[in-house]
């Protein structure tokens, strides 16, 4: 009896499997396409339509849009949104960059409470943080009220509302992202390499230049990816800390789309910020590739 | 002993070095905290301990409304993404099949995405098909930002199983979806519920996606708080942040005891 049930059951299950595989590969395809696809299509072709009041976007097609971003009166906007994204990152790696290792030269138990310690803030809303740095920053706020009270200073400190308050305010929400990639790589380096080059007689800067530099270059790379792409988008935080002078990338894009209705500057505004991204993921990519190669070489 | 002296600085300085990074990035949290208490109305000197904050807080309608649908959006946007993402993640392990790389790049480009570009094309989209904006239009900028975390996470689990036990089950005679429903699922749910929270969470967090997708029929929490926090200053928001931080180390909590139990 069994006999008989069992080639049955086996083409079931091959049924059933083949079923399920396609009904979720459909769902997951169908989703990318309409959700992820279709709209960063729309984007780039609006960054080559010119700008309609009624309609957001009218036909003929022109690339002064990407002009835009050499106009006089727009380069300045966009260079010091871009080095405020660039200190920023610069800031993260600098501080990220030896936080990482010395975590990951803790014990386990250390490692995972610090780690844990280091996600903790993401459970507060991110606009509530923003606010009580503002709290902190404020020229009659808890800083200098600190700082005066303990003789250190006479004045107030001016930092809200300028450059130094996006910084630190991006500082502070990235500073994880840039760190947690940096973790992975410095956990997954291999003592004997290091050792190996100090036994071969290289000196300290000569080990971390030659041998752990090039090695945690991919950490650095998706870190920079992951602190300097927000870094140009979030536009909140130039709003709460920033002003009306200190505008990220991502207050144009806002702008564009929001108040001045002009959607064919936004796109062409967030098609270079894609463009970036893929430079950086393609970056990535090369680095990552060679230490699989040297890495390849040394283990053979 | 000099190598022994230059460690111990090494320790002292990395201890350092550890705990003034901690301390400044506490300092905002405790600040909001401490003056969710706070009896002032000023908002930047301590005026001694008070629950003003949260009686205002639990008297706004609006804000009490906005929480409900904020929590509402994230419930439903986490369920469908974990089991989207989730079957996903299954497929990318068990099956081969024609453009699987292809599919695994578009998840990882729509992650790293600045969040920014996804928000404008998902509003292009919106507007196109003629959505109203609302309800419907957050749920699936939702869905479509958190995806690849789920899927990330749970595959991080697939990756690290034993595929002789969904074998053993098959010989046994299970289907394909009895062998997921008995064995495979019970191994990865730390997994799959570790996803649905960090669905949620982004979700519940979410400025940037949520401030071109939603509509005036349906406000949520977080774009509440940023039209609050964007003029002058408003205590009850730390009042707010509180809570939500509370909540989520009751979360972690019973999470954290259920997979003690687990084990």
């Amino acid at each position: 009896m069994n006999k008989s049930i069992l080639p049955n059951t086996a083409a079931n299950l091959r049924n059933n499997g083949r079923l399920f595989q396609r009904v979720t590969l459909f769902v997951i395809w169908a989703w990318l396409i309409i959700f992820a696809l279709i709209p960063n299509i729309l984007v780039v072709l609006a960054s080559f339509l010119t700008r309609d009041e009624d309609k957001f976007l009218a036909l003929p097609v022109t690339i002064d849009n990407y002009l835009r971003f050499v106009d006089p009166l727009y380069v300045k906007v966009f260079l010091h949104s871009l080095s405020m994204a660039s200190v920023t990152t610069i800031i993260c790696l600098l501080l990220g960059y030896p936080f990482a290792w010395l975590v990951s030269r803790t014990s386990k138990r250390w490692q995972s409470f610090l780690m844990l310690l280091l996600i903790i803030p993401f459970w507060t809303n991110s606009l509530v943080r923003l606010y009580a740095v503002k709290l902190i920053m404020a020229a009659n706020g808890l800083l200098s009220s600190a700082l005066i009270g303990m003789g250190l200073i006479n004045e107030p400190l001016q930092i809200l509302y300028t450059e130094k308050a996006v910084i630190g305010g991006l500082v502070y929400l990235l500073f994880p992202f840039m760190v947690l990639p940096l973790y992975a790589v410095f956990t997954d380096l291999r003592q004997d390499i290091v050792l190996a080059s100090k036994d071969l007689g290289a000196n300290k800067f000569q080990t971390f230049w030659h041998v752990i530099l090039p090695l945690t270059t991919p950490g650095i790379i998706s870190g920079v990816l992951l602190v300097l792409l927000p870094a140009m988008g979030m536009f909140y935080v130039a709003d709460i800390l920033g002003g009306s002078r200190n505008l990220l990338v991502g207050n144009i894009i806002k702008s564009q789309f929001l108040d001045a209705r002009d959607w064919p500057f936004g796109a062409a505004a967030s098609v270079l910020l894609t463009l970036t991204m893929a430079i950086l993921i393609a970056a990535y990519y090369a680095s990552s590739k060679r230490i699989g190669k040297t890495d390849h070489n040394e283990v053979a | 002993m000099t190598s022994t002296t230059i460690s111990n600085a090494m320790k002292w300085f990395s201890r350092l070095y550890l705990t003034l990074i901690y301390l400044v990035l506490f300092a905002p949290i405790l600040v909001m905290v401490v003056f969710s208490f706070n009896a002032s109305k000023v908002g930047y000197t301590w005026a001694g301990f008070s629950l003003h904050w949260y009686y205002e807080l639990f008297s706004n309608e609006a804000m009490i409304q906005a929480a409900i649908n904020s929590v509402l959006l994230a419930v439903v946007a986490a369920t469908v993404t974990t089991v989207i993402g989730s079957l996903t993640a299954l497929s990318f392990q068990r099956y081969d099949f024609k453009g699987k790389s292809v599919l695994q790049s578009l998840l990882f480009v729509l992650m790293m995405s600045p969040e920014i570009v996804l928000a404008i094309s998902l509003l292009a989209l919106f507007l196109m098909i003629g959505i109203e904006l609302g309800f419907v239009t957050l749920l699936l900028a939702h869905i479509t930002f958190c995806l690849p975390f789920v899927v990330i996470t749970v595959s991080a689990r697939l990756a690290s199983l034993d595929n002789s036990l969904l074998e053993a089950a098959r010989d046994l005679g299970a289907s394909e979806f009895t062998m997921i429903r008995t064995v495979l699922l019970p191994i990865i749910l730390p997994a799959v519920l570790a996803g649905w929270v960090l669905a949620f969470t982004l979700s519940l967090d979410d400025v940037v996606v949520s401030t071109f997708n939603t509509g005036a029929s349906f406000e949520i929490l977080p774009l509440q708080i940023y039209s609050m926090v964007r003029v002058g200053v408003k205590p009850e928001v730390n009042a707010v942040g509180t809570i939500l931080l509370g909540i989520s180390l009751v979360g972690l909590l019973i999470s954290q005891l259920l997979l003690l139990k687990k084990r």
